[in-house]
């Protein structure tokens, strides 16, 4: 269980150190940095190869615990198939984006606390991984919400990065709220914070299903916030003004796959409450459909992959709607790779183009090579096509989806054919705007100002180092002895032939009309071909301007008044008897004209007046 | 002796004391003014240790000291009307207005708060 402990704590002392040291001794940055992480990742390998020798693993170490009045929660960890495969997707991608940040973000004058956060940041995720407790769950699953803070408005110069930030932070706060009662009502339940016992409650029918409705429907606030999902996803777009590589460890790869984690993590429970399942099932197919028409219209190569992490998040969701929880963890480690891929891919092309925007890219097939090469490999991972990994993931997805239409799930089968069908036509849309991309960014000729450049060879290796598992990746389902068996689960994640050939006909369909659409006009955006929907897609449904009509701006204007009342009640209130007693002063004031005869005509009367008084009233 | 009359007369003394003290102009006539209130008091506390039998004169022995301290207040008062003539050119009381409050803005009250 060593490794478990330096996995968390080898980044969590590279952040400390970064934090405190980084400005004074900015040489060391970097090798910390680095090390913190290489040692993580290292960590994660030896647990992956003992839960691989030794599957289905189940171990765990008992920390000190710590009484609280009501249920104590303890400082355990845990290790298992599901754990130690997550932890080494993890520590990979954040060596890959710590190794690459070096190159893309050089002569930043914030590197030192960049650095650091993203060390930070990891070792909160190596919490919530190992975590096997759920306030301990919670403490990483914050910190990783307040380093994503942090890194979205790196660039606080920037108007857009510090809305992002707060955005980003706001909306997931939101889901975090249902996400702590879900664990109150969970631990009201079973006395304990225990996941484990949680768990075993859960098997053991020690959850009433009434209670185990409340707790998900909770806890899945959290999930949607932090997954973005539907109708929680409007901070991820956005989130998007951080720094690319951030984008790519945090915004694609890890935070946003926390949720799905924690549904997995605490999968029996969800299994006891069917209509919180079929809550998700339809926030899934909504959430993948929509975040992929959106993905389709969008002109920010960042914000087409951001709307694509939606909706992979989407598939995964359906995953554990239909009742496969080795199909989501599938598809969490092979999206993973291949999105992480993606952005630091997006990120070289921004780096070498200076721009975000696709309409000034293209023809950068020539010039960047290696770029090239491993984002048509992400780009087809992302599409569903075989033999890369997205395909045997998303296909597990569609497998699962379809057993459980037939029945066979733990969710009404109207949910899983909804989910079926949705996934089935996300497939071929996704594939479209994948097309949309590569096309694009790659190929016809230069309409951006800059001629590029290949990247440098410390943002070069990642992209070749994370293509291995963005292509490869798809074979360790292909057996039931290998993932399923890693997980310890008892299921199949091969794909099913019907749904395979479906999704393969779609992802082709989707992709050979956009290339045909672009092929009559090279130059321009294929999306403009969708004519007046491409508004609609590009706004993303006009979900944000809703918010804006239900939430932002109802907030804004009771805040104004709020302030009114504080100006012109509150303080007109204080000021006002402040004044009065002023203007009553200056009326006693126009009897002190200094004559003392005054005076003292004033204070025989005034005896006399009490004289009389005495006499007459007594 | 009825007791009616020297309290009338005190009465009637204290009031024209009374009456200088608030209406006179001169200093010097207030300050005599006054003695006529103090001497007013004194007929009272006579008149009354007379009626009352007093054994051990307590009222008669109260205006000796209130004919003593009236002297003294006297001699002080005469003082400081000497000292503010000098000082002045005047003893008139209604012109002696050094000390009455000057009047102020009444709105500048409070409002530095903002």
């Amino acid at each position: 269980m060593i490794p478990v402990v330096v996995a968390i704590l080898a980044p969590a002392l590279a952040a400390l150190l970064g934090l405190g040291a980084g400005r004074r001794f900015p040489r060391l940055v970097v090798p910390v940095a680095i090390a913190g992480s290489a040692v993580a990742f290292l960590a994660a390998l030896v647990l992956a190869a003992r839960a691989i020798s030794s599957a289905p693993l189940h171990d765990r170490l008992t920390g000190p615990t710590v009484p609280t009045g009501t249920f104590p929660f303890g400082l355990d960890v845990r290790l298992d198939g599901l754990a130690a495969l997550v932890s080494v997707a993890v520590a990979a991608v954040a060596l890959a984006v710590q190794v690459y940040s070096t190159a893309y973000l050089k002569g930043d004058p914030r590197y030192s606390s960049y650095a650091a956060l993203v060390s930070l940041f990891t070792a909160a995720m190596m919490l919530v991984v190992f975590a096997d407790d759920l306030l301990v769950l919670l403490v990483g699953w914050e910190v990783m919400g307040v380093c994503s803070y942090f890194l979205i408005g790196h660039h606080w110069e920037q108007e857009g990065a510090r809305a992002g930030a707060v955005k980003a932070f706001v909306v997931t706060r939101l889901g975090d709220v249902g996400f702590l009662f879900g664990i109150f009502t969970l631990a009201a339940s079973v006395k304990s914070f225990d996941i484990e016992r949680v768990q075993a409650a859960a098997l053991h029918g020690q959850i009433s299903q009434s209670t185990a409705t409340v707790a998900t429907l909770l806890l899945l606030c959290g999930v949607v916030g932090k997954s973005a999902q539907f109708p929680l996803h409007t901070w991820l777009p956005d989130a998007m003004a951080g720094p690319t590589p951030v984008s790519a460890l945090i915004h694609a790869a890890t935070m946003v796959a926390a949720g799905i984690y924690l549904v997995a993590r605490l999968y029996d429970v969800f299994l006891l409450a069917p209509s919180t399942l079929a809550v998700m099932a339809v926030i899934a197919a909504i959430t993948m459909l929509g975040a992929a028409l959106a993905a389709l219209a969008q002109d920010d190569i960042k914000r087409v992959l951001a709307y694509s992490t939606v909706s992979q998040l989407a598939y995964m969701l359906a995953a554990l709607a239909v009742g496969s929880a080795g199909a989501a963890a599938f598809h969490l480690l092979t999206h993973a790779a291949f999105k992480a891929l993606l952005f630091l891919a997006a990120g070289s092309v921004i780096h070498a183009v200076g721009t975000n925007l696709m309409r000034d890219m293209g023809g950068l097939r020539r010039a960047m090579p290696v770029t090239f090469v491993t984002m048509t490999v992400g780009l087809a991972a992302l599409a569903g096509l075989p033999p890369f990994s997205g395909f045997f993931s998303k296909e597990a997805v569609l497998a699962a989806a379809e057993h459980a239409a037939r029945g066979e799930g733990p969710v009404a089968t109207w949910a899983a054919w909804l989910v079926l069908v949705t996934g089935l036509l996300t497939v071929g849309i996704t594939a479209a705007y994948a097309t949309r991309l590569w096309l694009m960014t790659f190929f016809h000729e230069a309409r951006g100002p800059v001629s590029p450049h290949e990247a440098s060879p410390a943002m070069r290796w990642p992209l070749l180092v994370l293509a291995v598992p963005a292509t490869l990746l798809g074979a360790v389902g292909l057996r039931s002895s290998w993932l399923p068996g890693w997980l310890g689960l008892d299921e199949s994640l091969r794909p099913g032939a019907v749904t395979a050939a479906l999704s393969v006909l779609l992802a082709v369909a989707g992709a050979v009309s956009v290339a045909l659409v672009w092929r009559r006009a090279p130059a321009t955006d294929p999306s403009g071909r969708l004519g007046r929907f491409r508004p609609a897609f590009a706004r993303a449904f006009y979900v944000d301007e809703l918010y804006d009509r239900v939430a932002v701006r109802p907030v804004r204007s009771a805040a104004r008044a709020v302030l009114w009342t504080d100006d012109e009640v509150v303080a007109a209130g204080s000021l006002g008897s402040g004044r009065c007693a002023g203007r009553a002063g200056a009326l006693l004031q126009l009897t002190q004209r200094g004559n003392v005869q005054a005076y003292l005509t004033g204070v025989l009367a005034g005896i006399v007046l009490l004289a009389v008084g005495v006499v007459t009233l007594t | 002796m009825p007791l009616l009359m020297p309290l009338l007369v005190a009465a009637l003394l204290f009031s024209i004391g009374a009456y200088g003290v608030l209406v006179r102009r001169n200093a010097i006539l207030v300050l005599m003014s006054v003695e006529l209130m103090l001497n007013a008091v004194n007929l009272n506390l006579v008149a009354f240790d007379v009626w009352l039998r007093d054994a051990l004169l307590s009222g008669q022995v109260f205006t000796l000291f209130v004919i003593t301290i009236a002297a003294a207040e006297v001699g002080l008062g005469l003082a400081i009307v000497l000292l503010v003539f000098r000082n002045r050119e005047t003893s008139q009381l209604d012109l002696l207005t050094e000390l009455r409050e000057e009047p102020s803005d009444p709105a500048g009250v409070g409002t530095a708060a903002r």
